[in-house]
């Protein structure tokens, strides 16, 4: 199989990127469309006591408002589609529709609100103070789906060392091995508190819905990374079935976790248009994407870690408070903990967390949650390790690399394939990592040098999903793909395992995606690293089905077996007499005559309803292949990425240049090396981003943000970038995957932000900020030994 | 004040009538359509302004000629309407995106008279007598795309693809201005256009890899 996997190709959608003509959400234009507004929060915490309308609703050219008493309302910590109580600075209270968008917001700005302000916090420490403030009316912490009240005591507090952070009663833990033997054990422990920034996502397109109602179905054009996967969400926030919603989605304008599941900002246009009985276009603006567009929670934590003299982990104790934002937030100090577990192999560890609720805008998975914001606070500590050790930094990581018997996260469960060790002695070797270490600390006037390497991980592959394939009557190929298109090229190249499987010219295929009503089999979505595992997967599993009926249908008109058939040039053909044969275009012909499983009247018993309703739909119009991913999956599916990097830091002005950095990864076989290259690249730039500039920035006093714009919160541009990029990958198969492949996506900016602040801390002599991001004045403040603006543990900061 | 109250009640605007309801002026430009005298297949009236227009002021013509992608376009503009509205809302040029709508990103970069701008911070009325190219004006008649697009597939520059037309844009300027530019000048020629997917290299192989074909 490598006519087409491992090869470069022109994607499908890319012709419509730089002309102009691909149609993101708000490239959708109906006849008497609306527009729609948000009115929202002023407080971090206020409860609304009474809307005023009256003024806003005589204006000329608004058509309506629409309250939270209208919408489905969301049970206990979820996000709301619109709401009385508001938890954050940006949270909707409601919306008004009108012919303009002008008028819309005129109107907006004309109602009269009147609010009670609520406690509220941005902070988890202060939250857990004895008598401190919970960012919701029932508590500040999520146990089980319900809102608790969780204190600390002054004496947890007091415990807790100058700088240190306090462990008091956490709210998850595990642990294996024993942890004190482990440090018994160790020939030196470090031991440091650290904190890490909340961070936007920065989609470049801020989120945008349009939404008409036509025959009782609900028509939404959407921003999402994902596209069957949201589809059950986003019909219940509607409040509406499955069957009534019509999602499409073919362009999404970046999402890096933002929008891989359904979010309520989508149901409102639908919502809207309900009321009005015309279509609704609502664009939310660049700031309001700050409120709106999700974050990366950010941690208070502490890491112990012990090593034997061979350099050999042999404890890691790891403590995180998450800032979590208002509502369910996400998992990320679990999956912080579990990278722990598998990047080093240490031979003991423990985990505790606790996730405290904040008056923040609310939390979700960002590229590599959990495990990315790991990775620069615990990797210049190998770095630490090794100087003391007199170890190499690669040779540290190297003898705690994982091995494909390697086992994973707190049940210990098996992995599927690990090249961790491949990726730092080939990436070693291809950066000059020895010609380049020579350079570490040299100096150049008011410029030093730093070398580092990164190491990350996510998991990165899924089973259980469906595949559907169709052969119409013309013989063309069509792979439909629920999976979405977040713009990472993986919807079209895992496609590609269909058409090879079936030995069917590319030229021939075509995916059919984008909109639910075109028969779309029920996938994952685009997020969690996942599409290049589960999505070959599901593909190999339909274009397999449809290769047996190939072979059935061949043997029903043309006699004998099936089994004395194959496929090949586009036919079904008699192993001993390839004359004696059928075309696609005629078995497909012939399929739908027979019917039954053929043609779709009949569908497997094991697939989603999605599917199912899919094949329906699809029923009579050719051969259709269509299966449940049934093959086996033994373990959790690692990827993993490791960053090499040379940087210049100017000691007087803080700043960074990065002169070269080298990104290698575990992904399995390549599947499309161009698309694996911007993965890599592009993952490495959002790093630099994590570990050098972007964070939340919060008043503490009055609960306000401050980091609404590019330039606060500061995604990286082409000149924060080195030039030029280099990436390699291992490209050794993962047996779990019929084509060898496994995800990548997320680690590839784990490991550069690491390798950026081990760098940062090499050419500081092997200084530990306990915080990232490393911003210029906080390499100032150490250059010249005065005191960080901020307090030690303090969060959303400048 | 709504711009809909000042729109009726303007009395400088010699080219449409004075009326104060907001369907009347939707059905006059219905007439503009169905007359030929407008280009434009759609019309949104002040659609996209997030902030409130200020009142209109005496001395405008409000329906003017834009030379867009080669095309004389008749359109209604409003007083402080942005380029990058008119484009997108008044003539279905939705190749021109908005990422900020604020002059920090360079999604709306489009050309005039040859020179990058950002549409968003550029109001329409200010290039009445200009030359304006989007993404969509630089293929050829018979489909052939611009070297600066065809090296952007060949390096698969884009990625979620929203920044794309920016991109596009802004290397298209630097190539007319400088058609051989070392690698770190078009770093600093294209540095106005942000990319959260973070595909910088890649779009940068792309210019340098057009700069070779043009």
């Amino acid at each position: 199989m490598a006519d087409l996997l491992g090869k470069d190709f022109t994607p499908p959608d890319i012709h419509g990127k730089v002309t102009g003509r691909a149609k993101y959400a708000e490239d959708f234009r109906m006849d008497g469309m609306l527009f729609c507004r948000l009115l929202k929060s002023p407080m971090p915490h206020c409860r609304v006591l009474g809307i005023d309308a009256s003024a806003a609703l005589a204006m000329e050219g608004v058509v309506a408002i629409l309250t939270a008493e209208e919408v489905p309302e969301q049970p206990g910590p979820a996000n709301n589609i619109l709401t009385n109580e508001p938890h954050f600075v940006g949270e909707p209270i409601l919306a008004v529709a009108a012919v303009t968008e002008t008028i819309a917001q005129n109107a907006i700005e004309a109602i009269e609100l009147d609010l009670e302000a609520l406690p509220f916090c941005v902070d988890p420490l202060e939250s857990l103070r004895p008598g401190g403030p919970n960012a919701r009316t029932a508590g500040n912490t999520v146990e089980s789906g319900e809102v608790q009240e969780v204190k600390w005591t002054e004496q947890d507090f007091a415990a807790a060392g100058e700088g240190e952070l306090p462990m008091g009663e956490p709210g998850a833990e595990w642990s294996y091995g024993d942890i004190d033997a482990g440090f018994a054990e160790a020939s030196i422990i470090l031991d440091e508190t650290f904190v890490t920034a909340g961070t936007s996502h920065h989609s470049m397109e801020p989120r945008t819905a349009m939404a008409y109602w036509q025959n009782g179905k609900c028509y939404l054009y959407g921003s999402t990374q994902s596209q069957s996967h949201v589809h059950p969400g986003i019909a219940a926030y509607i409040g509406i079935e499955e069957e009534n919603l019509v999602y499409i989605a073919e362009y999404c304008g970046g999402g890096f976790g933002s929008k891989g599941g359904a979010y309520p900002l989508l149901s409102i246009p639908a919502h809207m248009s309900r009321k009005t009985q015309r279509p609704v276009l609502m664009r939310i603006s660049r700031a309001e994407e700050y409120f709106l567009g999700s974050a990366r929670p950010g941690f208070q934590g502490r890491i112990k870690i012990g090593f034997r003299d061979d350099g050999r982990m042999t404890a890691a104790d790891l403590y995180i408070l998450q800032e979590n934002g208002p509502n369910a937030g996400f998992t990320d100090m679990g999956s912080a903990a579990s990278m722990i577990s598998i990047v080093y192999t240490p031979l003991n560890m423990r985990y505790r967390g606790l996730s405290i609720l904040t008056n923040t805008p609310p939390r979700g998975a960002q590229r590599g949650p959990g495990q990315n914001q790991m990775a620069p606070a615990i990797e210049p500590l190998l770095d630490e390790a090794a100087r003391r050790l007199g170890l190499d930094q690669v040779a540290i990581r190297r003898i705690n690399a994982p091995t494909h018997d390697s086992r994973y996260g707190a049940d210990r469960g098996p992995i599927t394939s690990a090249y961790m060790r491949e990726a730092l002695d080939q990436g070693a070797e291809r950066f000059g990592w020895e010609e380049r270490r020579a350079r570490s600390g040299q100096r150049d006037g008011s410029k030093v040098r730093g070398v580092a390497v990164g190491q990350a991980f996510h998991s990165a592959g899924r089973s259980g999903l469906d595949g559907l394939v169709r052969i119409t009557p013309d013989g063309k190929l069509h792979i439909h793909s629920g999976v979405g298109n977040l713009g990472t090229y993986s919807y079209a190249s895992t496609s590609r395992v269909a058409a090879e499987v079936l030995k069917c010219p590319w030229e021939n295929s075509e995916i059919i995606r984008g909109d639910s009503s075109k028969g779309l089999p029920w996938n994952l979505g685009q997020f969690g690293s996942n599409t290049s595992f589960t999505m070959t997967r599901t593909n190999f599993a339909a274009a397999t089905d449809a290769v047996r009926k190939l072979k059935e249908i061949a043997a029903r008109r043309l006699g004998g077996s099936a089994s004395g058939y194959d496929i090949g040039n586009e036919t079904v053909f008699a192993r001993g007499n390839p004359s004696r044969r059928l075309t696609y275009a005629q078995a497909a012909q012939a399929a739908i005559e027979i019917g039954g499983e053929f043609s779709g009247h009949e569908a497997p018993e094991d697939i989603h309803d999605m599917t199912r309703r899919a094949v329906a739909g699809l029923a009579g119009t050719g051969l259709i292949g269509v299966a449940r991913d049934n093959l086996e999956q033994t373990g959790m599916v690692p990827a993993f990425a490791v960053g090499f990097i040379e940087i210049e830091l100017d000691l007087e002005t803080g700043s960074i240049e990065i002169i070269d950095y080298l990104g290698v990864a575990d992904c399995g076989t390549v599947l499309h090396p161009q698309g694996l290259a911007t993965q890599i690249k592009g993952g490495g730039v959002q790093g630099f981003g994590m570990a050098v500039s972007e964070r939340h920035v919060y008043d503490a006093h009055w609960g306000l943000p401050a980091s609404v714009g590019f330039y606060q919160a500061k995604p990286p541009t082409y000149l924060d970038v080195p030039s030029k990029m280099d990436w390699h990958a291992v490209d050794q198969p993962d047996p779990n995957n019929p084509v060898g492949s496994k995800g990548i996506g997320e680690p590839t900016m784990g490991c550069a932000g690491a390798a950026l602040v081990c760098a940062i801390s090499d050419a500081l002599g092997g200084h530990y900020f306990n915080r990232i991001p490393v911003v210029a004045d906080m390499i100032i403040n150490t250059v010249s030994q005065r005191t960080q603006s901020h307090r030690p543990l303090q969060v959303n900061t400048q | 004040m709504s711009e809909m109250d000042s729109f009726g009640e303007s009395g400088t605007t010699v080219t449409l009538p004075a009326t104060p309801s907001s369907w009347s002026r939707r059905d006059f430009i219905k007439g503009v359509i169905a007359s030929g005298v407008s280009v434009s297949g759609m019309s949104y009236f002040g659609a996209g302004c997030t902030t409130p227009l200020p009142a209109q002021t005496g001395g405008v013509e409000r329906l003017l000629s834009l030379t867009v992608n080669g095309q004389v376009r008749r359109v209604d503009v409003l007083p402080g309407e942005t380029l990058a509205m008119t484009l997108r809302y008044k003539l279905g040029l939705t190749g021109t995106k908005l990422g900020c709508d604020r002059g920090e990103c360079g999604a709306c970069t489009v050309l005039i008279d040859d020179v990058n701008h950002y549409s968003c911070s550029t109001l329409t009325h200010r290039v009445r007598n200009r030359q304006i190219t989007t993404a969509e004006g630089l293929e050829s008649p018979d489909g052939t795309l611009h070297p600066v697009q065809q090296a952007f597939i060949d390096e698969l520059g884009p990625q979620c693809g929203f920044c794309t037309p920016g991109q596009v844009m802004s290397a298209v300027a630097l190539l007319r201005e400088n058609p051989n530019p070392t690698r770190q000048e078009a770093r600093e020629a294209m540095s106005g256009n942000l990319c959260r997917c973070g595909a910088y290299d890649h779009y940068l192989n792309g210019v340098m890899r057009a700069a070779r074909e043009v």
